[in-house]
């Protein structure tokens, strides 16, 4: 049985401008151990999905429309809070893009990263604190000893990002939701901090979440991917196979315009348009008004998610149909 | 070096930095750039790489005397833009332009797309006030923008538009080089490329020199003709663009390029990582010798002795390391 199941999550927000879609019908599972990756542009709810299994999303505006998020037996989304709280921060932790606004400035870091031992387990103060020293080190903040008394603004961005890892894990999750933890920083910290997420996941064993807009962070972390697009998934599929062969235009599209794939000078493939307005209801597939491919029975209805191979889906009616051919090579269009 | 067209001369740009409460006195300084010597030929891109903090926005600025250099010259067309005058300086500005990182605060809110175009057109009196619209609809039309919009504000276009917008002012007055300072890293993965694609196009077309700021190495290799990477202040290593980033010599510009994930699962399976021990250094207290010792895997005593000068390691290729030779089969 998977560790975290999310079926039909819609997740809308009530604005004076109207309702905005932000997630629209999203679903996937998380295996224990595995990694998800979750990409796509910004608006594309990849966040809000995150949040809405966190019980983040601020109520009002926004408002969980239906859905579930079935983790180990119990569904977050409906269960008591109490409940809930037993398990959000213990067994299922999340670390956030920004490390300088999601510390609390005004208190020390060592009584921010044995907070939630002390409110799950219980355990002393003194014993708290000797676990999370443990897990500093574990994230690799040299002097943990010392330095676990600072302030967050004694930290540099990197450092302040291992201490949110430390401080999620602390609790050693089942499941860490990451959103886009390394996209505040310079290329080499990133690549320390994946390098933490990696060798932590392979030591605790953990189920990793991880969101960005990265296709290369992907590639290199995760073991499958789910594609986003206006709060829809548009495919999904183990890592190799969605690099490899891509169904859904989309996918085709974001991985070509990629400057890393094109050779020196060559003009780079570009998506026409923008991202739909999601406070309007979209008639069919949200991507059709930018898609090279649309057909007239693509803005008809919404296309489901279809399996082409198993556990690869995508949810392009045309592919479905066996219409689109992209040749081999990708020298389509 | 002669013909270049825009030639700096150890640049130098350093902040004070005080310290005290009742009595503040110079405490120290911020060597944010530290002799930086470059040549900029018209025609060429170059682009400039490095770590948040490594001074390549300062560079950016100190080139157009937005921020006064400490020592060192900026040379325009064989004019020293230091001893420059006012209106000598509002002449070269003509030829020098800038585009920023951030589209939603580099576009006054106030102003219309037509006012924002128009205002560089007559202060420059490029063009009377009756043939503006023209000019204002060309420049927009250049940049991929419809003239209908030039009477809406920044806050009616999306991120990638408001960064066309941009482009356009800097190209109102026809220069012969851009600073463009990160202008695709606050965008998404599919704008992106649509300025890139634009960008790159320019230049081609109107033999602009452009100086582009990332630290995005794809984007990078991918526009520019020659690449310099800094670290704290300094130019590490300078030469074509795919020799620096396929074939980097630098133990810097390694780890930088190996730092890259690629988005390919075969390749990031199968490469071996350089993950680089700590931060890049206060350039308040610099590391003695070459700054980047504390963290490079190959360092040796002598590393600290002294600062290295780059040293040509290749056709138009220079790096700054002393273990070049050493470390060339690595």
């Amino acid at each position: 049985m998977p560790l975290l199941t999310v079926t039909d999550l819609r997740t809308h927000f009530h604005t004076r401008n109207g309702r905005y879609r932000a997630v629209e019908g999203v679903g996937f599972s998380v295996e224990r151990g595995e990694t998800l990756g979750i990409v796509g542009e910004s608006g594309s709810g990849k966040s809000v999905t995150c949040y809405s299994i966190m019980g983040l999303v601020p109520q009002p505006p926004g408002r969980i429309e239906s859905g579930s998020a079935m983790f180990d037996g119990v569904d977050l989304l409906r269960c008591a809070p109490r409940l809930a709280r037993s398990i959000r921060g213990k067994r299922v932790s999340m670390i956030f893009q920004d490390p300088m606004t999601s510390l609390n400035p005004y208190m020390r870091i060592s009584e921010q990263v044995i907070e939630p031992l002390l409110i799950h387990e219980n355990i002393t103060k003194r014993e708290a604190l000797f676990r999370a020293l443990a897990m500093m080190e574990a994230v690799g903040i040299n002097d943990a000893a010392q330095r676990i008394h600072y302030y967050p603004h004694e930290f540099s961005g990197g450092m302040r990002q291992r201490v949110m890892i430390a401080m999620a894990l602390v609790t050693r999750p089942e499941l860490l939701i990451a959103d886009e933890p390394t996209t505040a920083l310079d290329v080499t910290v990133q690549a320390q901090i994946l390098e933490l997420i990696r060798s932590l996941q392979h030591e605790l064993g953990m189920a990793v979440i991880f969101v960005t807009h990265d296709l290369g962070v992907v590639a290199g972390l995760c073991n499958k991917v789910l594609v986003m697009y206006a709060g829809r998934v548009v495919e999904a599929a183990d890592t190799d196979t969605l690099f490899r062969e891509p169904l859904h235009p989309y996918t085709r599209a974001l991985q070509r315009s990629l400057p890393a794939l094109h050779s020196k000078g060559e003009e780079l493939f570009t998506i026409p348009g923008l991202p739909p307005d999601v406070s309007k209801p979209l008639p069919g597939c949200a991507f059709a008004p930018r898609c090279g491919y649309a057909a007239e029975a693509c803005t008809a209805a919404v296309p489901e998610l279809a399996q082409a191979a198993p556990g690869h889906w995508h949810a392009c009616m045309r592919v479905r149909a066996g219409e689109i051919d992209f040749g081999a090579g990708g020298t389509d269009q | 070096m002669s013909d270049a067209l825009l030639e700096l001369r150890d640049v130098r740009t350093y902040f004070p930095v005080h310290s005290g409460f009742l009595v503040r006195r110079q405490s120290g300084s911020v060597r944010a750039v530290d002799g930086v010597s470059l040549a900029v030929h018209q025609g060429e891109v170059l682009g400039l790489v490095g770590e948040s903090g490594c001074g390549k926005s300062t560079l950016a600025r100190t080139i157009l005397q937005l921020i006064p250099a400490t020592g060192g010259t900026v040379i325009l067309n064989g004019r020293n833009l230091g001893e420059a005058t006012r209106a000598q300086m509002l002449a070269c500005r003509r030829d020098l332009q800038m585009i920023f990182q951030d589209p939603h605060a580099s576009l006054n809110p106030r102003m219309t797309v037509h006012a924002t175009l128009a205002e560089p057109l007559l202060v420059h009196g490029i063009c009377g006030r009756k043939d503006v619209k023209g000019q204002v609809d060309e420049l927009m039309r250049i940049v991929g923008l419809a003239p209908r919009f030039a009477r809406k504000y920044p806050h009616e276009f999306s991120g990638g538009q408001r960064q066309r917008i941009a482009v356009a002012r800097a190209l109102a007055l026809r220069p012969k080089i851009i600073v463009a300072d990160e202008p695709v890293s606050a965008l998404d993965v599919s704008i992106q490329a649509q300025i890139l694609n634009l960008l790159y196009q320019l230049c081609r077309r109107m033999n602009l020199a452009l100086i582009f700021i990332a630290h995005d190495l794809s984007v990078v290799r991918h526009i520019s003709d020659r690449v310099a990477v800094m670290y704290l202040g300094r130019i590490v290593e300078l030469g074509p663009a795919e020799e620096v980033i396929d074939r980097p010599r630098h133990p810097y510009t390694r780890a930088l390029v190996s730092a890259i994930p690629v988005p390919d699962p075969a390749i990031e399976r199968a490469r071996r990582r350089i993950v680089l021990a700590g931060e890049p250094p206060s350039p308040i207290n610099p590391p003695p010798g070459c700054a980047f010792h504390p963290r490079c895997p190959h360092a040796l005593d002598r590393c600290r002795e002294s600062v290295p000068p780059l040293a040509p390691c290749g056709e138009a290729h220079e790096a700054a390391c002393i273990r070049l030779g050493e470390l060339a089969d690595l």
